[in-house]
């Protein structure tokens, strides 16, 4: 199947036509590590589909160091980490069509993108990659209540406006939500010489890594102030200020704790959204706490022949893993397409208590005599301090693993062997989070 | 701006705008001025954007006669000629008991008496059918047919560019700031100049009872009504087919749940009366009111997928609760179009051709125009086109193949068309109000640094002067940089005094 851009057009019909083995929607570092994986696997036609002018995703913005400690075992920047894997793929020949929107994704995998030189291409592909990362939430999925003005910005918004436009947000801010994004961006307006006024976080713990908040606020004096939100957002042209309450457990805010902060800038580090509306059209399920697709170990979603990785499938805190997934993805949609995989009479189900908030993926549904072993990713509802995350079928523990510190925000990695799985008491695994002395 | 004409409208809200175009009909020199940076900011820009059938309002008052006669034009004409979003989906006011029911029959009544075709009582079944997420206390409903949802932006440019390219001249941040009378008519004063005219039109919305002050027609206040409402996400699994009222009561017409021309539904408002003009803040009582409310009618609403909380403000005029449309006997060639509250919206037509008539009544008869053309049609859309006809329309432009907002699937051409238009849009707002870019459930979180750097380009400014909407909303304060320069730059001065 090496058939490709071979264009129909006329008056009737000037829509592209094409096929390939393996489409890949989106070319951040999803997309990226996923079309090596798949390449250096034996597939050779690849196409990624990128919206935004270069390749690297949001990477590109992220001119801060702290990327690749895993991966590379280096500290790089994110632009660095990207263009690793960006001249991977060139040197590989992957089809790369840059300013490409993907309008939409079929369940039969028919892939619909549009720019201004080709107009719109319908691409017949054996294999689908979902990669299109997420988005930001907003003030309004927040429910602010307040008014409109000029001055609100998601965190990463600003991040792009600073680090590629080269034009500051505001010159004194209130950062809410101290998810890693609005971490950087403390340190980032403070170091372009904005003031941060404070960050505030709902929660009674911080959403970031804890890095994150040594090197962005506490060397920087910035204020984070937990169990704190905005209760209204002031001024009617320009952001003039905002209303801060105390909330309780329930997060309701506390009457009589409110408290003004006069500030021109407010920007937002509430939480991520793996972007699934083309995974929805092409009839892919979600995961009701992720907010991604349920998937299989091999990153395949519900719909076959169309897989998921990085942010699109759950959000990820350092991009190393992303890259791991990814590798996954790719490594196994290529493999599927040479007939190598071999699928499980009855696929074993993994399942967590209620202290691990998810975990990735949701169930094993292939024997692959060349894979040794599956990481499995979680994360934790609420910190914890000196835990051992278990594994177990049928009341046996198979593995464990030891966590000094839990957060929410660090992911946390547990790696099955195929050998264990070949000997289950039975097709289900149980993932449990337990005191160290009670283990 | 020019020093003379024959007409001069103040305000580009709906009402505004429509006279414009109505009297760029006829041999007239017409001028609109309008405070803002872009047409359709005040009461316009945020409302329940529907057009009454007129069951509702009180035939004794301009309201019900106009509410009903423009429907009519929107069916007749404003649908055919302007290139704008309108969708005839019908109307139920819905009892969710017995003791409702008297009310959906006088409402029955009084529709027919305003002239209100196809108006029918429907029994629960016959509701559930059409809107399956009803409230299971439904018992009845006065099904309205006639009732329809509309595009108040595109509708409001629409009427501006078409009034433009029929030889009205549309003057944005120009806000009147005084008139005076003389002998030959008019000399109005604007933040652009002073203009003279023979006819003064006031449909300042909000601000209509300061504007006829001017000219010493004082016997009228303008009292903001402020209303809060929630947006939900297109991709969401309330489906919603018409527009769903509870039965009034003296004081509101309650929480309306309707889908909008783009498939977001749409929840709202309250009815708060406020001081100050500007404060179009939401509040937490407010929304909670609204979403209170709108569960009345359909109980699986919750807070989940809304993509925007907003309020618009009404301009009544409390003490006659009616539209004040009249040539102000004590000023002849003054004219208000002023406390045009709901349904100022499906009215905009009417009270168009009411004002013509008055403006008759002061000239003499108007001569048409014989080069009028009411046709206007917008950009092209790409979001609404199949993948064949974007191909075909890319193939031709390739400034339509380029996405720019991925939410709303907005096209670069389609946000340069927006800037050239007849009336231009020069902020942020005014191109989301057009095409859409940042309407979408990330709100302008990608695509918003791309519509600032296009507008920079087409007006030829810097990045940091581009405008969300109003004067002082400049979304870019500085150069990266900046400030440090400025406190280092402060700091050595110090350091010079020492």
């Amino acid at each position: 199947m090496t058939e490709s851009r071979q264009a129909v057009t006329g008056d009737l019909d000037a829509m592209r036509r094409e096929e390939h083995d393996l489409v890949v929607v989106g070319g951040g570092p999803a997309g990226l590590g996923a079309a090596q994986a798949a390449y250096d696997e034996g597939v050779d036609d690849i196409v990624i589909l990128e919206r935004d002018f270069e390749l690297g995703g949001i990477l590109q913005q992220c001119v801060h160091p702290g990327f690749g400690l895993e991966y590379f075992e280096e500290e790089l920047t994110g632009p660095e980490y990207a263009q690793q894997f960006i001249e991977n793929v060139a040197e590989r020949g992957v089809d790369i069509r840059l300013d490409t929107m993907v309008l939409e994704v079929t369940h039969d995998r028919t892939v619909y993108a549009v720019n201004d030189e080709d107009g719109v291409t319908e691409i017949d592909a054996e294999k689908v990659i979902l990669a299109m990362g997420c988005r930001e939430r907003t003030r309004d999925a927040l429910d602010i209540p307040g008014s409109r003005p000029a001055g609100i910005f998601t965190a990463g918004t600003a991040q792009r406006l600073i680090n590629m436009e080269g034009k500051l947000p505001g010159e004194k801010a209130v950062i809410l939500g101290s998810g890693d994004v609005g971490l950087i961006m403390a340190r980032h307006m403070h170091l372009e010489g904005a003031e941060v006024e404070a960050v505030l976080e709902i929660m009674p713990y911080t959403g970031g890594i804890t890095r994150n908040v040594v090197q962005c606020l506490e060397d920087f004096d910035i204020p984070l102030r937990t169990q704190q939100t905005i209760t209204e957002i002031h001024g009617n042209d320009r952001v003039e200020g905002v209303t801060v309450q105390e909330v309780d457990e329930d997060f309701e805010p506390i009457p009589g704790t409110e408290y003004e902060i006069e500030c021109d800038t407010i920007l937002l580090s509430v939480g991520l959204i793996p972007e699934n509306e083309l995974s929805v059209d092409a009839g892919v399920d979600l995961h009701q706490v992720t907010g991604g697709p349920i998937v299989d170990e091999t990153r395949e979603t519900n719909v076959e022949d169309i897989y998921a990785c990085g942010n699109v499938l759950h959000v990820h805190d350092v991009v190393d893993w992303v890259t791991e997934e990814s590798m996954i993805a790719g490594r196994s949609a290529a493999r599927s397409l040479q007939d190598r995989v071999e699928t499980r009479e009855e696929p074993i189900e993994i399942e967590s208590t209620g202290k691990l908030r998810y975990v990735v993926p949701d169930r094993i549904s292939t024997v692959d005599p060349d894979r040794e072993e599956i990481p499995l990713y979680m994360r934790v509802h609420a910190p914890m301090e000196d835990v051992f995350v278990t594994l177990s079928s049928g009341g046996e523990q198979l593995a464990r693993t030891f966590e000094r510190r839990a957060e929410p925000g660090e992911m946390v990695t547990l790696n099955v062997d195929s050998d264990t799985l070949a000997e289950l008491p039975e097709p289900r695994l149980e993932l449990d989070v337990v005191q160290r002395e009670e283990a | 701006m020019q020093s003379q004409t024959d007409v001069v409208v103040v305000g580009g809200g709906v009402t505004g705008t429509a006279i414009a175009r109505e009297l760029s009909r006829y041999q007239l020199d017409v001028v609109l001025v309008e405070k803002s940076p872009d047409v359709c900011t005040g009461t316009s820009k945020a409302n329940t954007a529907l057009i009454h059938a007129g069951f509702n309002a009180d035939p004794d008052k301009q309201k019900g006669r106009l509410n009903v006669r423009g429907n009519e034009l929107y069916h007749e004409r404003i649908q055919h000629e302007l290139d704008v979003p309108i969708e005839w989906r019908g109307a139920m006011v819905v009892a969710t008991d017995e003791s409702e029911r008297p009310k959906l029959e006088e409402l029955l009544a009084k529709g027919q008496d305003n002239g209100v075709d196809g108006l029918e009582i429907l029994e629960r079944e016959q509701l559930l059918e059409k809107e399956p997420h009803l409230t299971d206390d439904a018992v009845a409903a006065l099904w309205a047919p006639t009732a329809g949802i509309v595009n108040p932006f595109e509708l409001t440019v629409g009427f501006a560019n078409n009034a433009v390219e029929n030889g009205a001249s549309v003057e944005l941040e120009a806000e009147v700031t005084d008139i005076t009378k003389t002998d030959e008519g008019f000399t109005v004063e604007t933040a652009k100049g002073e203009i003279d005219a023979d006819i003064v039109i006031n449909a300042a919305g909000l601000y209509a009872d300061e504007v006829s002050k001017m000219v010493g027609v004082d016997d009228f206040e303008i009292t903001p009504r402020r209303g809060e409402y929630y947006l939900y996400d297109k991709q969401f699994d309330i489906d919603i087919d018409t527009t769903i009222f509870p039965v009034p009561t003296e004081v509101t017409k309650g929480i309306v749940v309707t889908p909008t021309d783009e498939e977001n539904l749409l929840i709202g408002p309250n009815a708060q009366e406020i001081d100050d003009k500007r404060d179009k803040a939401t509040t937490r009582q407010g929304l909670d009111k609204v979403l209170e409310g709108a569960q009345k009618t359909v109980p699986d609403l919750t807070k989940q997928d809304v993509i925007k909380e907003f309020a618009g403000l009404r301009p009544a005029i409390k003490e006659t609760g009616d539209f004040r449309i009249q040539i102000e006997e004590e000023v002849p060639g003054f004219i208000n179009a002023a406390g045009i509250q709901s349904p100022g919206l499906a009215s905009a037509p009417a009270t168009a051709e009411l004002v013509v008539d008055l403006v008759e009544e002061v000239r003499g008869d108007l001569e048409e125009d014989p080069a009028f053309d009411p046709n206007y049609s917008g950009p092209p859309k790409v979001r609404h086109m199949s993948h064949e006809e974007r191909a075909a329309l890319i193939e031709e432009d390739p400034r339509y193949g380029q996405i720019i907002c991925r939410c709303e699937t907005v096209t670069e051409g389609e946000i340069r068309d927006a800037i050239n238009q007849p009336v231009p849009a020069q902020t942020v707002n005014a191109i989301k109000r057009r095409v859409r870019p940042g309407a979408g459930r990330c709100q302008g979180g990608f695509c918003g640094p791309r519509v600032i750097e296009i507008l920079s380009e087409e007006l030829d400014i810097p990045m940091t002067e581009v405008k969300l909407e109003e004067e002082g909303s400049e979304l870019l304060t500085d150069e990266i940089k900046q400030p440090l320069l400025e406190k280092s730059r402060e700091g050595s001065e110090v350091n010079a005094d020492d």
